[in-house]
């Protein structure tokens, strides 16, 4: 069993073990490379099916090509797809910086849908490495009434004993992709020929490594026009990946409040 | 360009960093990120920008603790996880708290990790999460253990020192029968022994921090174990029935005829599927690969089973033993009862006794009524039906739980089936090819001796309608009348026969199920058995009588509830009303009266004694032989 193998075993493990213990779950598909990943997993874990509905918590400031690449995958992965638009940034708490008080449109939206589809578990493809309080984060993650994160008081977690109780009102995070980098991702993705938005490959000099709303999403500069170029970027490279990201680095707390109030 | 077989993909090895608060866990941490080149651009800028802030001196702890709160107290609350490189492979890091109360989030960490690196301040030497976390490790299995004393160069890289801390360590690890595989002497703050070994302690010749981590080995060998595949779903999402699993040791391959338990089903695998369907289909799977096998046959198979081989299969039983480490708020009580989770199992366990309580300081045990949050004890769980697990010192990934009290998993444990037997025998039919003989006396003869027929007379009717006294009541006045007849009481045979069934629909059908079996053997060995049971559901009554057709009587014992509610001998109806019990009958669960009952009693409208005489000529009219000789004469 190499590395990859297992991961996707472990991953295909949580997914089914969410899938079991909760009755209505959804699966966030933000369109980039680590939920498409997580929908090959899905697909993977339940042989060809995704028994659930894909959510894209949509802020309507997209990349076109990430439109364009969920109206082709919809169909061609044969998904249920529930779209949510966020509401407008008037109606969002003004104290917060610039640019994470447009990423927390994307939270008001998460709990809309979860308003809407009374869904007591939500499958959402973080990881690990990607952001130090996602390092801290639980499988299994409970969340409250208004869907925030209690990190001072996080359940225990181990032996892949998952937390599968929880008071009516309140709903899981589900992270099946926690333990993987975005070395790992790539890696897949190329082992696995998962398709992906071309926003990732570089175009004169600059190229996209994580994707958000387009007008606080910013390229970094590389050459790297092919899967196997990223592959060998990301070995080499010390630039962390969100740092194209706007919201992440305005306050040193800005991303740990974002994610207490509910942000993924 | 370059290839990408999946030989460039590195192998993976977790290491949790544990130790007593302030030895120095992150400070190592970021030490050996810092001297591996594993940190990203500015990452130290941002440290220092952070320290400053704060008033702090240059603090590498600010790497990992990433919430506000552990940066303002400069402690690490939760576990996280950070990832680093040598030459040899990639790691990640589990940093875990060091402070006693986020020991839930120091188990969370380690229990994660391959192998472990306990650090000890060199100038306190060791305290209490020292021993705590050692113990833990060997409890949670981690068998790799490297510890790591850290701060020399504040003790002025002492051999001496080093030695005593050393000595005093191994001898706690080699009470609890383990090897720490290295003992190593370092300075995080100063880089001294973690990634080459160090000029400041010529007189220390063994590895460094990280020689010392490349020489664990990354992956168990439970592929090599008896075949566990505890089943986790069953899909049918289109023609196929797929068993859903993951394999937690051993190996299966097409063809093989495998065991369920404890249902102790048998049926061989047909396939073992896999998505996309251009992929060619497996022959073989070993441990850790979650698979979808079909089957031969259609038998039920659901959540909870574990398939394994017919030889080796899991210890069948409904009661073991655990040492047990309880992170809940509320103390652990003897005569509770919480839910196990166990692989996939889930299932309501009772805390039957509290042995010891353990003290992980100098490992002595102690008696104890309760165990509080932290501590570690051992335990008698028993469960109301029966589990298949194993000893964790067999097989650990099916040897250990977790206790769920309320919504909050609240403890983990290991197994141990010292003193107790494996009860697979005990319960498994698996007898084909069998033949009913006659027996050889008849119940002619045995009525003939007796002066009376063998029967069952069947009482139903509400908790307090009087089954019970009636029954005792009877027996007495038949007893005395020269007859051979005994009562089965509910409440008796639950503390013995029936000890292992709850008040489930499915529980009270077996309870049932059961009763009749053994009424009809007292009833066919000659005697006249009584039954005393609620016995709500007409299908099991009609079950019972199945059993003994010939001469099987159902009596109605008739009161309403408000009746029996107002006598209510066991104080029953007031704990149903209170909620404490559920699916009370006549309360909230169904009563089914008898369709034809052989004689109603009715206990609101006479008198006890009245009713006894009911009875008496009833019974007369059908069982003796005397009366039915005189009716006959």
């Amino acid at each position: 069993m190499n590395h990859l193998d297992q991961l996707e075993n472990k991953s295909v493990y949580i997914l089914r073990e969410a899938f079991n213990r909760l009755d209505k779950i959804g699966m966030l598909w933000s369109l980039g490379k680590d939920s498409n990943v997580m929908i090959w997993l899905a697909k993977k874990a339940f042989l060809g099916q995704v028994p659930f509905p894909v959510v894209h918590v949509d802020t309507g400031k997209k990349f076109r090509e990430m439109y364009e690449f969920r109206d082709r995958y919809v169909k061609e992965w044969g998904l249920t797809l529930i779209r949510e638009t966020c509401p407008p940034i008037e109606e969002i708490d003004p104290s917060l910086p610039v640019a994470a008080r447009s990423a927390a449109r994307k939270t008001a939206g998460l709990k809309k849908v979860l308003d809407k589809e009374k869904f007591n578990g939500l499958i959402a493809g973080i990881r690990r490495d990607e952001q130090a309080t996602r390092a801290k984060e639980r499988v299994f993650s409970p969340r409250g009434q208004e869907g925030q994160w209690d990190f001072r008081d996080q359940p225990p977690e181990f032996w892949d004993q998952y937390k599968t109780d929880y008071p009516p009102g309140t709903h899981l995070r589900i992270h099946p992709l926690l333990h993987w980098t975005e070395l790992d991702i790539w890696q897949y993705s190329l082992r696995e020929n998962i398709p992906t938005i071309s926003l990732y490959y570089a175009k004169d000099g600059k190229r996209y490594r994580s994707l958000g709303d387009e007008d606080i999403t910013f390229p970094v500069a590389s050459n790297a026009s092919t899967i196997e170029d990223i592959i060998i970027e990301l070995q080499t490279t010390n630039v962390s990946e969100r740092s194209g990201r706007a919201m992440d680095h305005e306050a040193e707390d800005a991303f740990e409040r974002l994610r207490a109030d509910g942000y993924l | 360009m370059t290839q990408h077989s999946d030989s460039a993909v590195r192998d993976l090895l977790r290491i949790v960093i544990v130790g007593h608060v302030d030895h120095g866990k992150s400070t190592l941490v970021g030490r050996l990120l810092h001297d591996t080149n594993s940190l990203p651009l500015g990452k130290v800028e941002e440290i220092r920008a952070m320290s400053e802030r704060r008033g702090m001196p240059f603090e590498y702890a600010f790497l990992m603790d990433a919430l506000q709160a552990e940066r303002d107290q400069g402690i690490t609350i939760d576990t996280s996880q950070i990832w680093f490189k040598s030459g040899k492979r990639n790691y990640v890091i589990i940093d875990a708290p060091g402070h006693k109360e986020f020991l839930k989030n120091m188990i969370t960490g380690a229990a994660q990790s391959d192998a472990a690196l306990l650090i000890i301040d060199a100038v306190e030497g060791v305290r209490e999460q020292s021993r705590r976390h050692g113990y833990l490790l060997h409890l949670l299995g981690i068998r790799q253990v490297a510890v790591a004393i850290n701060k020399m160069d504040l003790v002025n890289y002492s051999e001496a020192r080093f030695h005593e801390i050393s000595r005093e360590y191994r001898a706690y690890l080699t009470e609890l029968g383990v090897q720490p595989t290295f003992i190593l002497p370092v300075s995080a703050r100063e880089g001294e022994n973690i990634v080459s070994r160090s000029a400041a302690m010529p007189w220390y010749d063994g590895p460094s921090v990280v020689g010392a981590l490349d020489s664990f080995v990354s992956e168990p060998l439970s592929s090599n174990l008896p075949l566990r595949l505890p089943v986790q779903d069953v899909y049918k999402f289109d023609e196929r029935r797929l068993i859903a699993g993951r394999i937690e040791s051993g190996r299966v391959s097409v063809g093989d005829e495998i065991l369920f338990s404890p249902s102790n089903k048998t049926a061989r695998v047909k396939s073992l599927e896999v998505w996309p369907a251009t992929l060619a289909q497996p022959a073989q799977a070993v441990a850790g690969y979650s698979v979808a096998l079909t089957l031969d046959e259609q038998i039920f198979v659901e959540r909870g089973d574990t398939i394994s081989h017919i030889a080796n299969a899991p210890i069948e039983t409904d009661v073991f033993r655990a040492r047990l480490f309880w992170l809940g708020h509320e103390p652990l009580t003897t005569g509770k009862s919480y839910k196990l989770k166990l692989n996939t199992t889930e299932t309501q366990v009772q805390v039957q006794k509290i042995e010891a309580v353990i003290d992980t300081g100098d490992l002595s045990s102690a008696p104890a009524l309760q165990v509080e949050r932290n501590q570690v004890a051992e335990l008698v769980l028993r469960s109301r039906r029966m589990l298949a697990l194993d000893a964790f010192n067999d097989k650990p990934a099916t040897g250990r739980f977790v206790l769920v009290d309320e919504y909050d998993i609240a403890g983990g444990g290991i197994i141990s089936m010292e003193g107790y037997a494996d009860q697979r025998q005990l319960i498994t039919q698996r007898s084909t090819n069998i033949v009913k003989l006659d027996q050889g006396i008849s119940d002619e003869e045995r009525a003939r001796m007796n002066g009376h027929r063998g029967g069952v007379i069947w009482f139903t009717g509400l908790s307090g309608a009087g089954k019970s006294t009636l029954s005792m009541e009877l027996e007495r006045r038949l007893f005395a009348n020269g007859y051979s007849v005994y009562v089965l009481d509910g409440d008796n045979i639950r503390f013995g026969l029936n000890a292992n069934l709850g008040f489930s629909p499915e529980d009270r059908s077996e309870n049932i199920r059961r009763v009749g079996e053994v009424a009809a053997l007292f009833a066919r060995a000659g005697m006249i058995a009584l039954t005393a049971f609620i016995s709500p559901y007409r299908s099991d009554r009609d079950r019972a009588r199945a059993a003994m057709p010939e001469r099987f009587h159902e009596i109605y014992v008739q009161a309403d509830v408000q009746t029996c509610e107002s006598r209510d001998p066991k104080g029953l109806y007031q704990k149903a009303r209170r909620g404490e019990i559920r699916d009370f009958t006549g309360i909230s669960a169904p009563y089914e009266e008898p369709e034809n009952p052989g004689l109603v009693v009715d206990t609101a409208a006479h008198s006890i004694d009245e009713c006894v005489e009911q009875l008496i000529t009833y019974v007369e009219a059908n069982f003796s032989l005397r009366t039915v000789g005189r009716k006959a004469g």
